[in-house]
């Protein structure tokens, strides 16, 4: 009842000042749209990078060959290569039970024509295999199949990006394409994934292993081998599997092996971390806008105790106690950053609908309620100063304030 | 039965060394319930303290103050501001409304501080607006009422409470002869009625309508006279 009658006398005050209060207010909604808004621009960069990371295939794990002796220091005397017994050790599921596929890959630069258009590009020699490990899905076509690979046949999916250089609008389904000499039958493209910083995930041509082997590149080492974890949770298990069996495969450990991993999941962790910074970052930067419209709390409280001295000293004279005094002017402070917490949010979600470098805003809902909850805090901890002031004030001199 | 007001040798002091001033010096006195008393005395003769001392608005320097049998010199901000919710009613010279309140609510204000329940307030607050010939007038704000019309409504304000000590602070000196009057005969009609008032006043119009009049000098009781 009496926080309903402070509540009422506080909505008073601020109704009867409406350019004050509204001043006031719209400190306290910018510091939270501020907040809310580049939090949500943090994590929109954030979920943009990931998506984009999380398109080449989350539980993927790449092997290359590494130099073991890089220091100058001859550790591994022989260092071996990758080869395709290298992939049918680590197929087998008895040692590897966290490997759900795995696929050799020779990559060829290749200059391909079709018509009077030209252009170079990357071919990977691979196993069907690949297009599930990587992600990779025909926007159009057929995907090319283990007999493909028996059988050495010249067929190819192709990035979107090559299609529209070799292509244009056209249809490249079933056309030829001529690789450094070599005639490829088109029976695939890809669907487009976009850019991974300035690398182009679409700018590559797939094409059977045999087919690559027997007519560009020989039956040199492999250049990498894709291999994809059971889930994105055992992707470190799958990890641990392929280095027990390359190891066991190339008589090598930790000092001297001859190959290395990248792990797409840890890529995007250390990115999530880095973003996760810039994020807080942002986020702190933009408390202190709340932290000075808290200030311009404190200030406009002041100001309306002293307007208010003699009513505080009517009050206190019918007998209001400290409490009820602290509690009026505390209420007035948190409606007014309340409201302005209100406003700061709709500001924000209206922001979040805008796009800017062509970063779409995610609102974190932690953040919402951060900004909720600090600005009430702001509401009572800059509020208590002037209301305790309020409080303490003597009935007879506030009675005697003109 | 226990004295409304009970003062014994009540001394208030400001300043100290060469500057100390003794507002009010040694005063004994007694107000019996039922009783209406007028307090006069020429500006600085010590009467607004003495009033705010019997208002609990100020503690004593020294002596003793018994306000309805509660001694209210060891008492704390908090303490005495119950003691004023629950037994002193004011009327003030300026009225002290506050200000975008209406009437009604202005009334209800301290026994909403006392915790009685809003419907029962409500009916208590009509009801002594009512008393005062101002039941069309509830849900004006003050900045509405006349200068007579406001005080009525103070009046009320301190009815309402049904205090055990009335206490008015030169409730007449902003008004016109005729509210004047309105609100002197609503005073009686208090006291009729067997309410106990203490009114401060330099206007011995004010003072004729007392039945003992007290009058201070130089923060003493110069005279103290029954009719």
């Amino acid at each position: 009842m009496i926080i309903w009658e402070s509540f009422r006398s506080g909505w008073q005050a601020i109704i009867a000042n409406r350019l004050r209060s509204a001043l006031t207010i719209l400190g306290i909604m910018i510091g939270v749209a501020a907040v809310i808004t580049l939090v949500a621009f943090g994590q929109g960069a954030s979920n943009s990078i990931s998506a984009s990371i999380q398109s080449l295939g989350t539980n993927l794990l790449t092997v290359f060959p590494d130099d073991p002796n890089e220091d100058g220091v001859i550790v591994n005397p022989a260092p071996r290569d990758l080869t395709l017994d290298d992939v049918v050790a680590l197929s087998d599921t008895g040692r590897g039970p966290d490997i759900a596929g795995v696929a050799p890959v020779k990559s060829a630069p290749v200059s391909c024509t079709h018509a009077d258009r030209s252009y170079r590009t990357t071919m990977n020699g691979t196993w069907p295999a690949y297009y599930t490990i990587n992600n990779s899905e025909l926007a159009q076509g057929t995907y090319f199949q283990n007999s493909d690979v028996l059988d050495g046949r010249r067929v190819a999916s192709i990035g979107s990006t090559v299609a529209e250089k070799l292509f244009g609008t056209g249809d490249p389904l079933g056309a030829q394409i001529v690789c450094n000499g070599v005639p490829f039958t088109v029976t695939g493209v890809l669907v487009s994934k976009g850019s991974t910083g300035p690398f182009n995930n679409d700018d590559v041509i797939l094409a059977p292993l045999t087919s690559v082997e027997n007519s560009l590149v020989g039956y040199g080492p492999l250049n990498t081998i894709s291999v994809q974890g059971v889930s994105p949770e055992r992707v470190d298990a799958a990890q641990a599997q392929v280095i027990t069996i390359l190891d066991a495969q190339h008589g090598t450990t930790v000092e001297t092996r001859d190959y290395a991993i990248f792990n797409q999941a840890s890529l995007l962790d250390t990115i999530d971390q880095a973003l996760g910074i810039f994020t807080a970052l942002l986020g702190a930067v933009a408390a202190i806008s709340l932290l000075v419209g808290g200030i311009g709390i404190t200030n406009i409280m002041l100001v309306s105790v002293t307007e208010r001295t003699r009513e505080i000293g009517i009050r206190k004279a019918v007998g209001a106690t400290r409490r009820y005094i602290l509690l009026q002017f505390l209420l007035e402070a948190t409606v007014l950053s309340l409201i302005g917490a209100v406003a700061g949010l709709v500001l924000a979600f209206a922001a979040s609908f805008i796009e800017i470098a062509g970063i779409r805003p995610a609102i974190v809902p932690s953040s919402v309620i951060a900004a909720f909850v600090i600005s009430v805090a702001i509401g009572l901890f800059f509020g208590s100063f002037p209301a305790n002031r309020a409080a303490s004030l003597r009935p007879i001199e506030a009675l005697r304030h003109e | 039965m226990t004295p409304v007001v009970e003062l014994v040798d009540i001394t208030k002091v400001y300043g100290s060394g060469v500057n100390e001033v003794r507002a009010v010096d040694g005063v004994t006195l007694t107000i019996e319930r039922g009783e209406f008393v007028a307090v006069m005395g020429a500006s600085g003769s010590g009467k607004s303290t003495l009033m705010n001392i019997i208002g609990a608005l100020d503690v004593a320097t020294s002596g003793t103050y018994r306000l309805d049998g509660v001694d209210v010199g060891e008492l704390d901000d908090d303490a005495l501001s119950l003691v004023r919710n629950r037994r002193v009613g004011f009327i003030f010279q300026s009225f002290n409304l506050i200000p975008r309140m209406s009437a009604v609510s202005n009334v209800e204000l301290p026994l909403m501080y006392r915790g009685v329940p809003r419907t029962e307030r409500r009916r208590r607050a009509l009801d002594a607006l009512g008393s005062v010939g101002l039941a069309d007038r509830t849900h004006h704000q003050p900045n509405e009422l006349s200068g007579g019309q406001q005080q009525r409504v103070a009046v009320a304000r301190a009815l309402a409470m049904q205090p055990a000590l009335m206490l008015a602070d030169e409730p007449t000196g902003n008004l016109d002869s005729r509210s004047t009057a309105e609100v002197l005969d609503l005073l009686e009609q208090v006291h009729a009625e067997g309410g106990t008032i203490a009114v401060i006043t330099h206007e011995d119009e004010v003072a004729a309508r007392a039945r003992r009049v007290i009058t201070l000098r130089d923060g003493r009781v110069e005279s103290d006279v029954r009719r």
